[in-house]
């Protein structure tokens, strides 16, 4: 009887494993992909969606196209993980067993913890989202722009950062940076959390006249009188307010107790093994690590857990461990950008900003549907990247 | 003034800005005058609280290490 292997959640992370796993495994395995909407979303394009620079239409495809023929894809919503009997309970009643489990369920966006954020602020970390923002700054005539985070952990660390910049560009392009103001609401003291990041971005944010407001931990929003509040005491008022809102884990996490109180999978860092489940393995965006929430994360981790599982199935000691490998891009607008890329062990050491990376993330972007879901993009780059020296 | 602690913050494990936006949220539920202590691991929040107590008003009256765990003592302003 071949293995079954189960995999919850159709984004980047559950995708590659996926794929990967059913080429590793051949006859030796079954794998099927649980995903509620069936249709697979190039988060990262958000941010260039909710610009201008790009349209809706490119950023999903139909997950079916992206999964090898040998898997199965079921689009229903999954309700409940019973990790003993090894079994998925599906969302119209059917059910699903397993040898294996991949919970690749992602994060999902909870606005409604804070007053007034859907009402009041903006965000472009849904397509809809993105959507709207950019008809709000197609009709945005000049003001206060102010930009946060409502909520940590959440994904793509360096997004808020992003967006500054690109709308700075963005406003100057319309001819309506000198009648706008943007402020960075950060809520540390510098700009972003990674030291040597905030050292590169913060001379050019005061060289773009970009204002950032330290230790600014949104409270509450209130949308009639225009102003967003921080749990330091502080107010800010605007125009337009584009907050990241808080995140936390999926509800099928809770509902099968798996999860921490915010349904986040406690996960081994190396192993990626939910912690005390031999046979579930967690990925991306959906585990409790201390480690970017984003598709690169999900990227570097998928081999992993596809070896392992292997491995597993076949009676042998699984060898691959996650390092805790990340690279990102981060634009800084006027066709430069810089990258981060950092382990457990080694912070990043991004470069000045120039246009080679930006070039990379244009390319990456083009790339993604055609090498990233399959397997395809090499390991390694053929760029020089640094790192900074290890911490430990 | 008494050193009885009103509320201990738990923050082990928990990476930048975790421990900052928790005792952000933490102090709110403790009066002024009154002291929040909080336990951290991220080696950077020896900087960030200190940053963080000065920017704010709060008064960091003590901070020590014991092992991998950093810990601080707040007087709410």
């Amino acid at each position: 009887m071949p293995a079954k292997v189960v995999v919850l959640g159709g984004g980047v992370g559950g995708t590659l494993t996926a794929n990967l796993l059913a080429k590793k495994l051949g006859r030796d395995g079954k794998v099927t992909v649980v995903d509620p909407t069936g249709m697979h979303h190039y988060q990262p394009g958000y941010l260039y969606l909710a610009l201008g620079h790009t349209n809706g239409r490119w950023l999903v495809r139909d997950e079916r196209t992206l999964l090898r023929k040998d898997i199965d894809l079921v689009v229903e919503g999954a309700t409940k993980v019973d990790p003993e009997a090894g079994v998925v309970q599906l969302e119209l009643g059917g059910t699903l067993d397993f040898d294996y489990a991949v919970l690749s369920t992602g994060a999902r966006l909870v606005p409604d913890q804070i007053p007034g954020l859907v009402e009041g602020s903006q965000e472009f970390y849904s397509l809809e989202g993105a959507q709207r923002l950019r008809e709000e700054l197609r009709r945005f005539k000049g003001g206060r722009i102010r930009v946060g985070i409502a909520g940590v952990p959440y994904k793509c660390p360096p997004a808020p950062v992003e967006f500054v910049f690109m709308v700075e560009e963005y406003l100057r392009d319309r001819g309506i940076r000198d009648k706008s103001e943007i402020t960075l609401l950060s809520p540390l003291n510098r700009a972003f959390t990674i030291e040597s990041a905030s050292k590169v971005i913060q001379p050019i944010m005061e060289q773009r006249g970009i204002e950032l407001s330290t230790f600014f931990n949104v409270e509450e929003v209130d949308p009639s009188a225009g102003t967003v509040s921080s749990l330091e005491g502080e107010k800010a008022e605007y125009d337009l307010l584009v907050l990241v809102p808080p995140h936390r884990g999926q509800q099928l996490v809770i509902d099968s107790g798996l999860g921490d109180a915010s349904g986040w999978l406690p996960t081994d860092k190396h192993t990626l093994q939910v912690v005390g489940q031999d046979r579930i393995f967690a990925i991306g965006d959906a585990t409790n690590l201390p480690i970017s929430k984003s598709g690169s994360t999900a990227h570097f981790e998928a081999p992993v857990v596809a070896s392992r599982i292997a491995s597993l199935v076949r009676g042998t000691a699984p060898k691959e461990n996650y390092g805790g490998r990340v690279m990102c891009f981060l634009e800084t607008g006027n066709g430069k950008a810089t990258v981060l890329r950092f382990d457990y062990e080694h912070p990043p050491a991004p470069p000045q900003p120039n246009l080679v990376w930006h070039a990379a993330k244009w390319m990456f972007n083009r790339m993604y549907w055609q090498t990233v879901p399959q397997g395809r993009l090499p390991d390694t780059l053929p760029l020089p990247i640094p790192t900074g020296r290890s911490e430990s | 003034m008494s050193m009885q602690i009103s509320k201990t913050l738990d923050l082990k494990g928990l990476s930048c800005p975790l421990p900052i936006v928790k005792t952000a949220q933490g102090i709110k539920e403790v009066s002024s005058g009154e002291l929040l202590e909080a336990l951290a691991t991220d080696p950077g929040s020896v900087a960030d609280f200190n940053a963080w107590c000065k920017s704010t008003g709060n008064e960091l009256i003590e901070q020590g290490q014991d092992g991998d765990v950093y810990r601080f003592l707040i007087r709410k302003k």
